[in-house]
């Protein structure tokens, strides 16, 4: 009678892994089928622990077969077609638009600041005054635009790392959930060592200049 | 000290409404002659075939970023000397360090306000 151990021996498993990394695409639902036909037709000569073990096999193979159609279910190829570029489009309309209103602020500033240098004395300074923190204000849309990419770039990972799973599920079977999409890297690290630019923090992750005046300063 | 405000001023920035509101910023305070890149490049360019008395750049740029731009030039014999403020939102601690070890004469991080500016505009000048 064979023997059925309760956990799976260290050489095996070493070998499905290896298995595993040789076949990478192989399909679960086709290995759930064949390990089930197998302890199939050891049926016979299984004692109750055995059994237990060979419902839980089966009711692994039923998970992922019930994945593989709810994720059908999902119309995935949506979220490529049309969700998230629709997304990064919205994102960059509203780069434009700042950037365009942006300009118009400033382009009625710089008349302001030629005025007041027409003018003398109060006027003048309080004029400029008021155009120098308008430039500073202004400056925001450098801040959102940056904070944007970085929103785009991470639905591209997410899209790209959903395309990743899909395929997995799907190459196996020829099923079309979705095309094979190159993997996204997200704020790579430059090649020479360099600290990469990330672009903003959010506020309480960043240093604020009197952090920053303090560290310069610990160098001299 | 007294700062010549007649110098030529080298400010880097991929966003062209950045350069805008600094090269206003800057005539406010009396610096005229500006002068524009939109990336490390073309600051290199600028900065080998010309004579400036200030650079103030970005980081996050490409194909040359800020830090790279820096390295080029604390590298080059003759414009090593040259005073750079690095204007930035890159503000995590290996950033600053980073660009402390490159030889940047100031760092401003963003947003910033107009007295910042001219506080590390005075400092650096002062000092050079």
């Amino acid at each position: 009678m064979l023997e059925l151990p309760a956990r799976i021996p260290e050489p095996l498993a070493h070998r499905l892994a290896a298995i595993r990394s040789r076949y990478p695409a192989s399909d679960p639902d086709m290995v759930a089928g064949v390990v089930g036909a197998v302890l199939t037709t050891m049926r016979g000569d299984l004692s109750a622990s055995d059994t237990a073990l060979l419902h839980e096999v089966e009711e692994l193979g039923r998970t992922i077969a019930a994945a593989r159609a709810e994720i059908a279910a999902l119309q995935v190829d949506d979220i490529t077609a049309s969700h998230i570029p629709s997304a990064t489009d919205e994102l960059d309309a509203i780069v434009a638009h700042t950037a365009g209103a942006t300009n118009s602020i400033l382009e009625v500033c710089e008349t302001l600041d030629s005025v007041a240098g027409k003018l003398d004395g109060e006027a003048a300074a309080a004029l400029q005054d008021a155009t120098t923190r308008i430039y500073e204000a202004c400056s925001f849309q450098d801040i959102t635009g940056q904070r944007i990419t970085k929103v785009v770039a991470t639905l591209k990972a997410i899209d790209s790392k959903v395309a990743q799973i899909l395929n997995t599920f799907s190459e196996a079977h020829g099923d079309s959930f979705r095309a094979p999409t190159p993997a996204v890297v997200v704020s790579p690290v430059p090649a020479n060592g360099d600290p990469a630019a990330v672009g903003p923090q959010l506020p309480g992750n960043a240093m604020d200049q009197t952090d920053i005046d303090k560290l310069l300063a610990s160098f001299d | 000290m007294s700062i010549d405000k007649s110098m030529n001023v080298l400010i880097v920035d991929d966003y062209k409404t950045m350069l805008r509101i600094i090269r206003n910023l800057l005539k406010q305070i009396e610096f005229n002659n500006v002068e524009e890149a939109t990336d490390g490049a073309e600051a290199l360019a600028k900065l080998r075939s010309g004579s400036f008395g200030l650079v103030i750049s970005d980081w996050n740029m490409a194909p040359m970023t800020g830090l790279q731009l820096l390295q080029e030039v604390r590298a080059d014999a003759r414009l090593k000397g040259t005073p750079f403020i690095m204007i930035t939102a890159e503000s995590k601690t290996e950033n600053v360090v980073a660009a402390k070890q490159a030889g940047v004469s100031n760092y401003i991080v963003k947003p910033f306000n107009a007295e910042t500016l001219r506080e590390k505009i005075e400092k650096v000048l002062g000092n050079a």
